[in-house]
């Protein structure tokens, strides 16, 4: 198999895995333990089939292009260190998935359950093989996030989702400074690619900036790791489900922090900066994490606590200045990851079997479930580091380079030792009250279940790693060692240090220290007896520094109190202050623009003045006063002045040669002011109240601040467009239109060929907005009741609504304005045959898809408006969804039909065609394209209206119970 | 005839920055409205005002801005002036609709506390 395909399987086998999981029925319960499992063994596979070139200190590499220039590849890298966590994370991933096929309830979404598992399981293994930094912090943050649902699988408890926001938040913050870290190293090195990194180590240290990368990256690798003080989401984790515990905290998760600083282990250590925060966190994490984990009451609490020291264990001999302390580091991986997940399957197992997880309620299992004591036992046993067993060899590999290592600071150099075998008794005392705390003493007789031994299919994947566990410790050097050395050779090259893995390497100090450490975690524990079974939660002396405390803290301060303050400094939720503050911020800008270039005159004369527009405008400029005037009291008189303006402005469109803006601004005044109206019956009445006290003083100065920013923004805007009128500018975009009008788009009328072929495509995204303004109105209009009616329905409407029961006085068949009826009637044809020529004519003269499709929406309102919606939906079948959609279509698939001849989208044809009695009619494409603008906008129009007239109809229907309420009022 | 027509913009900017300021719905449409006819004019005028020019091609013939108006703030315009009618409709349901969920129509969806 050539490499690029096996390294492209490796990763993509589980995301490929996890969609097939995701897909499968909520009860798929074997089906999709199947997949898993045979996804991770066949990534097994995968590893084991690249061992013959990692075993001979080769690398695989297979590099796919995605955005060379910026030097980002999608670049798959697999050396012998890769190779190890590859192999664990599918290995254990495996063993993982068999027990949790027995483990997770049927009652659960399992499937859910695998789908997050092999994605988590794909973007772990995604960090490790990434030949690319930026790749790698993408994987990096794909693992935060599916940790994440991972956690939270069962979201239906507060602590599991507490527990995976917090973590998170951490890992994903973490991730955060991780990536400007790796930003840092890509702009020291020039590039992202590892092998570019990894060979320029020198070049890193010696920069000024390799200390804040260096710091950013340790941040990212501490979160993930859950070091101190970014220990505590790691224990809140453990509301996830165990076989994620087992995954998550013992082989992958917390691994691709220590992973990380492996990996750059030798372009960034070496260094005092490197050795004080990486060493000092894991010394501090390792005797904490150790530490707490003694009093813990809960089995995962103290495998949390104890994954924590294990780490800080592992970041603290990363943080030695020692080769040999990397092959400690590296080997204590491995063991940990075996021991580990064994213990965490097997608290699982006994959660499972007796349904809790307190020590103090748990005693005696050794009588029901004897087999898993024994491997539970080994295990602990490993974990403490007792002779015989892996975690013994790695822990005195600890031990040695505790005493020899070379520190930055001599004290430091000095307790070193002090602390490894403090922290070592601790894990003596905890792994002690794991075992004895819950295999014996006294047969518990209060438990939820009764305690029996687990299917046999549970237990393999504990018994496969207690296995392990046992042989690397008998026999290390012929098991794990030629795994161990690709590793080793992977990070250091062919530099790897003289180590020994032998079981006994004679009486020397080390040994010593071992001894003394498992003698000392024993009196630990007996003396800590009494205090161990009492009530009191958490450990002595620094219960109060509750690091999650802290962070939540922090998280409301941020998030709530800092944000509020905020909010209300800065902020409004009112539109008023808002709106001033934007034409405040528009009139400093303008005004700073003047200030800072000056205000010259225009290089043109200013044309003189006809005095008929002119006296148009005073007009205008009465009924703009006007409408401002009015429009608090006198909403209907607002409307008609507001139309009046529209009409002044479209009398300018004429005067200065606009044909087609008069038309559409005429047509589309006549719509506004129908719609207008329309809305004013739900509107509440105010009144001015004759001999009312004047507005407070408050209100009077707010009105004095409006009316001068009022000001300020019209004369601003009438000096600015004076002086945009009589400049300018040397070279016009509109020759170029001018010119081509014709001769390329075959229409004299040039603002419409502008809209329908050369700026086509902003006409389709216009007409788009239209239809989806259209579909929003009527939607809303659908889901809301629009207030009570303000005013009483006029008799005139009553009676075309046959609403008779509350009047006597009525006619059934009422005939008001009976002439304008008929007239309209008459007119509706004519209208049509007006849009029609409209619509045929624009390409050539004045008129086109919107004026035309305004005349037509027009031409139905008047109907609505004389004859009633009844009326007018009895004899005319409207549909202005299909209206709107045909016209979308029509307008899109005159676009799309350009590809078919090999052309970009929208490319018009055009020809003259011969009708008879009409003439010679323009027949391009752009005509076609015109008919879907003009069927949206009769479509879009009649939409909206429609909708609101029947918001009025269905106010009618209701009404005759207000009026009966109101008439018992009066 | 520029300072009429930026005259008639100026007015119509004033009084549609007036009532958009008001704490009342149907003056804030109103107003909008008003500001988008000053916009359109103003956007308009940028081609310069030119009475008489001939907007229509003669056919067969390439147009040069001496003898013609200006195609492109007026095809600018057009496209404005509806969807001004798209978001005035737009805002008079959304007006309706808060009159009717909050009984009210001040800008806020309540009236100002005293």
């Amino acid at each position: 198999m050539p490499d690029s395909l096996l390294l492209l399987a490796l990763v993509c086998l589980p995301f490929l895995g996890a969609l097939a999981a995701g897909l499968l029925p909520t009860r798929a319960r074997d089906a999709a333990s199947g997949i898993a499992g045979t996804v991770a063994l066949a990534c097994l596979g995968l590893v084991w089939a690249a061992y013959p070139t990692v075993s001979s200190g080769g690398v695989l590499r297979a590099e796919f292009a995605w955005m060379p220039t910026l030097g980002l590849n999608l670049t798959l890298r697999l050396d012998g260190f890769a190779w190890l966590f590859a192999g664990l994370i599918s290995g254990i991933g495996a063993l993982v998935v068999l027990y949790a096929r027995y483990y997770m309830s049927s009652d659960d979404p399992v499937p859910r359950f695998f789908a997050f598992l092999l994605a988590f399981m794909g973007a772990m293994t995604g960090v490790v093989v990434s030949g690319n930094l930026v790749q790698l912090v993408f994987f990096w943050e794909l693992t935060s996030l599916f940790s994440f649902l991972l956690i939270g699988y069962w979201h239906h408890t507060a602590a599991a989702r507490d527990g995976a926001r917090m973590a998170l938040t951490v890992t994903g913050a973490g991730g955060l400074a991780l990536f400007g870290g790796v930003l840092l190293i890509g702009h020291i090195v020039g590039s992202y690619d590892l092998d570019a990194v990894l060979s320029a180590g020198d070049r890193i240290r010696e920069h000024p900036l390799y200390l804040p990368a260096l710091i950013l990256i340790v941040l990212g690798a501490l979160t993930k790791s859950a070091q101190f003080p970014f220990h505590f989401w790691l224990p809140h984790a453990m509301a996830a489900p165990t076989p994620v515990s087992a995954y998550l905290h013992s082989a992958t998760l917390v691994k691709a922090g220590v992973f990380l600083l492996a990996r750059l282990w030798p372009v960034m250590a070496g260094t005092d900066a490197w050795a004080w925060t990486v060493g000092l966190a894991g010394l501090t994490t390792l005797l904490l994490g150790a530490y707490i984990a003694i009093f813990q009451n809960d089995l995962k609490g103290l495998l949390a606590y104890s994954t924590i020291s294990h780490l800080g264990l592992i970041t603290l001999l990363l943080g030695l200045k020692s080769e040999l302390a990397l092959v400690a580091a590296i080997f204590h991986i491995i063991n940990h990851a075996a021991f580990k997940c064994s213990l965490f399957m097997a608290a699982g197992i006994i959660d499972h079997e007796t349904g809790t997880r307190d020590i103090r309620r748990l005693s005696g299992l050794n009588q029901s479930m004897p087999f898993t004591a024994r491997l539970a036992m080994v295990a602990a046993a490993a974990m403490a580091g007792v002779p015989l067993l892996n975690g013994f060899l790695s822990k005195e590999m600890f031990f040695a380079e505790a005493l020899t290592a070379e520190a930055p600071l001599s004290p430091l150099l000095n307790i070193l030792p002090l602390a490894a075998m403090l922290a070592s008794a601790f894990s003596v005392a905890y792994s002690l009250r794991f075992i004895h705390g819950a295999f014996f003493g006294p047969v518990a007789t209060d438990l939820p279940r009764t305690p029996h031994e687990p299917a046999s299919w549970m237990r393999l994947p504990v018994e496969i790693l207690v296995l392990t566990c046992i042989v690397v410790g008998l026999l290390p050097a012929a098991t794990v060692g030629p795994y161990l050395a690709i590793a080793v050779h992977g990070v250091l090259g062919d530099d790897v240090p003289y180590y020994s893995l032998a079981v006994w390497h004679g009486f020397n100090l080390p040994l010593v220290m071992s001894l003394i450490a498992l003698a000392g975690g024993v009196m630990l524990y007996a003396l800590l007896q009494q205090r161990l079974r009492g009530d009191v939660e958490g450990p002595p002396l620094i219960r109060r520094l509750d690091a999650q405390r802290i962070f939540e803290q922090v998280m409301v301060f941020l998030s709530w109190r800092l944000a509020r303050r905020l909010e209300t400094l800065l902020g409004t939720r009112r539109l008023q202050p808002q709106l001033r503050l934007i034409v405040g911020i528009g009139l400093l800008a303008g005004a700073g623009a003047v200030w800072l270039r000056g205000f010259g005159p225009g290089n043109l004369p200013s044309t003189p003045v006809d005095p008929v527009l002119a006296l148009v405008w005073m007009v205008g400029a009465a009924f703009a006063l006007g409408t401002a005037w009015q429009a608090k009291f006198h909403r209907l008189a607002a409307v008609m002045l507001l139309g009046g303006v529209g009409l002044v402005v479209c009398i300018t469109f004429v005067w200065f040669s606009a044909p087609d803006l008069a038309l559409t601004q005429l047509t589309v005044e006549v719509v506004t002011t129908v719609l207008l109206v329309l809305g004013l019956r739900w509107l509440p009445k105010r009144f001015q109240v004759a001999g009312d006290r004047g507005p407070e003083v408050l209100t009077r100065t707010r009105r004095a601040r409006d009316l001068a920013i009022a000001v300020g923004a019209g004369c601003g805007l009438a000096a600015l467009s004076y002086a945009v009128m009589t400049r300018v500018p040397p070279e016009l975009l509109a020759s170029h239109f001018l010119e081509r009008a014709y001769t390329e788009g075959g229409g004299t009328n040039v603002v419409n060929v502008i809209l329908v072929d050369f700026r086509g495509f902003d006409t389709l995204g216009e007409i788009f907005v239209v239809a989806a303004v259209a579909l929003t109105t009527y939607a809303l209009l659908r889901r809301f009741r629009p207030a009570a009616d303000s005013v009483e329905i006029p008799e005139q409407q009553r009676d075309q609504d046959g609403a008779t029961q509350h009047d006597d006085a009525v006619r059934p068949t009422a005939d008001w304005l009976l002439v304008p009826f008929t007239l309209t009637r008459l007119l509706f044809p004519v209208m049509l045959v007006v849009a029609v020529f409209l619509m045929l004519r624009g390409h050539d003269l004045p008129g086109g898809g919107f004026s035309a499709g305004m005349v037509v929406a027009i031409a139905i309102l008047l109907q609505y408006i004389i004859g009633g919606a009844a009326w007018t939906e009895a004899h005319l079948r409207l549909r202005p969804q299909i209206w709107l959609g045909a016209g979308l279509l029509i307008a899109s698939g005159t676009g799309i039909v350009a590809w078919f001849f090999g052309r970009p989208f929208l490319t018009t044809y055009f020809a003259y065609a011969e009708l008879p009695l009409i003439g010679k009619v323009p027949t391009a494409s752009a005509l076609i394209f015109d008919i879907g603008v003009f069927a949206l906008v009769v479509g879009a129009t009649l939409l909206m209206l429609v909708a609101l007239a029947h918001q009025s109809v269905r106010g009618h229907r209701a009404a005759p119970r207000r009026v009966g309420s109101r008439a018992g009022e009066a | 005839m520029e300072i009429v027509v930026s005259l008639a913009i100026g007015v119509l900017t004033g009084s549609g920055v007036w009532l958009l300021l008001r704490p009342r719905t149907f003056q804030v449409i109103v107003g909008l409205a008003l500001l988008s006819y000053a916009v359109n004019l103003f956007i308009f005028s940028t081609g310069g005002l030119r009475s008489g020019a001939a907007a229509v091609l003669s056919p067969g013939e390439a147009g040069t801005l001496g003898l013609y108006v200006d195609p492109l703030p007026q095809a600018l315009v057009l496209t404005a002036i509806v969807i001004g009618f798209a978001t005035t409709a737009l805002l008079l349901v959304v007006l309706l609709a808060a009159r009717g969920l909050t009984g009210t129509d001040h800008v806020d969806g309540r009236e100002r506390e005293r």
